[in-house]
């Protein structure tokens, strides 16, 4: 019998719903951490029940939880992120150079075949490593040596918040950074490059500057690793080829901003995004809320709104806060930052709650159990 | 023996309840205290002081005999009341609106 478990980040601890395949019924378990934002959790793709969180605070720092029982039980691992050697300076709001601070964990990316591996994605934008399940963290450095004095912090911070692996090619890490860009890595981690050619930024001082642009999420479908779908603090936008270049695929799109983005688990071609109206009052256009589905890979899209409010919507859906689980039909969720859970048993025709009043969510994670 | 009171999320952390009772060789300081306590409490490491530079977290304060001393150097002696156990060092979370 399959089985669903979601993985909830919020401003205020960690949830864990889980549900039969019918995805009708959801047990709902938490707060774990209470009190605590918990910007991401995700388990091993080779061991589910093996389970990271991320789990910070502005008064006592960075914490990682691991779970070895599917959430239920939680222990803590090592929490110390230093960047390798002299940190060296990133650009600054006023345009001096300031010095790499580190802030929190984003992301954290469990290895596809060895669950003490694990990627994490640190503010100020770093990449970190673990291979003894999280007890010793060190940098991968190569990365900011790709042009990360240009970096910048956009409103959110400088985070490292997609990670990206491709099982075809274990040498091969994907990582966006808000702002600063996407890059690439065919060597595990060791050099980097930037793969932002394509993308045009108008509100940046070169609207085709090689880093600089704010990214907000990368998608890749596993069986083709070599096309990427991003989401962009504007537009939408594909690459054929592994990121080397970038066209855009917004389309009729309501609004060409939004957090994030996915693939539907067995159509590569299917794309969800949540246009939220423009950079500035970062909620739904209109007041509704409406997922948006591409068959097409992008340019022609549908909204999705069955079971969704239509009115007096103002949630925002956050970069993390989407996923898909591997059943068929294939499910989607989304959290949102008034605290819903949506759940699509349908591949998004139609949408139920599954919580309504949760803290803020930070982000959303399946696992499909048999 | 020195009595800290760490605040709820350390405790939490920790997997203690109310005051930390430990053995600290004199002179007693912030720093030979917090060594001691992340000694005994590794998990905290990194919570109250940052990993690398040992300097005190922005948000987090020491008080102590109805002092605040966050901002005194970490190798400044203790008041006696500290030393003797008399008075509690008390680590907090620095209040927040909101």
């Amino acid at each position: 019998m399959s089985a669903v478990r979601l993985l909830v980040g919020t401003r205020k601890g960690a949830f864990v719903l889980t549900s039969d395949g019918k995805r009708e019924q959801w047990k709902v378990s938490g707060p774990h951490f209470a009190g605590w934002e918990i910007y991401h959790l995700k388990g091993s793709p080779v061991d589910p029940n093996r389970i990271y969180a991320s789990q910070s605070s502005g008064w006592f720092g960075q914490m990682i939880q691991r779970s070895e029982d599917g959430g239920k039980t939680w222990e803590p691992v090592g929490n110390e992120f230093a960047y390798d050697g002299v940190p060296g300076t990133h650009q600054w709001y006023d345009g001096t150079q300031h010095p790499w601070e580190f802030k929190r964990v984003w992301h954290l990316e469990p290895s596809l075949t060895d669950p003490d591996i694990v990627y994490a994605g640190a503010e100020d934008a770093a990449l970190f490593r673990t291979g003894d399940g999280g007890k010793t963290w060190q940098e991968l450095p190569g990365l900011r040596a790709a042009k990360g004095n240009l970096w910048q912090p956009g409103a959110g911070g400088m985070c490292l918040h997609t990670i990206l692996l491709d099982l075809s090619q274990p040498n091969r890490i994907f990582v966006a950074i808000s702002a600063a860009g996407a890059f690439r890595s065919d060597d595990a981690g060791q050099t980097w490059r930037p793969i932002n050619r394509g993308l045009k930024s108008e509100q940046i001082p070169d609207p085709d500057a090689e880093v600089g642009h704010c990214v907000h999420r990368i998608a890749m479908h596993s069986s083709r690793p070599g096309i990427l779908l991003m989401q962009k603090h504007w537009d939408v936008m594909r690459s054929e080829n592994a990121g080397d270049s970038w066209s855009e695929v917004s389309g009729n799109l309501p609004s060409d901003f939004g957090f994030p983005i996915d693939v539907h688990a067995h159509e590569p071609e299917t794309i969800y995004v949540v246009p939220i109206k423009s950079d500035s009052e970062h909620f739904p256009p209109d007041g509704k809320l409406r997922v948006y589905r591409s068959r097409t890979g992008g340019n022609e899209w549908e909204a999705l709104t069955n079971g969704l409010p239509q009115s007096d919507c103002y949630v925002n859906v956050l970069r993390d806060a989407m996923c898909v689980d591997s059943l068929d039909k294939c499910g989607v969720y989304f959290g949102t930052t008034g605290g819903q859970v949506y759940a699509s048993a349908d591949a998004g025709d139609t949408w139920n709650p599954i919580v309504r009043d949760l803290p803020a969510i930070l982000s959303v994670e399946a696992q499909t159990l048999s | 023996m020195i009595r800290v009171a760490l605040p709820f999320h350390l405790q939490k952390l920790a997997k203690v309840e109310g005051e930390v009772q430990l053995e600290v060789a004199a002179p007693v300081t912030q720093r030979s205290i917090l060594d001691a306590l992340e000694a005994r409490y590794p998990v905290l490491r990194g919570t109250i002081r940052d990993h690398v530079t040992q300097k005190r977290r922005a948000f987090v304060r020491f008080f102590a005999c109805e002092q605040d001393l966050s901002h005194d150097p970490p190798d400044t002696p203790l008041p006696d009341a500290i030393a003797t156990g008399a008075e509690s060092f008390v680590v907090l979370g620095a209040m927040a609106g909101g």
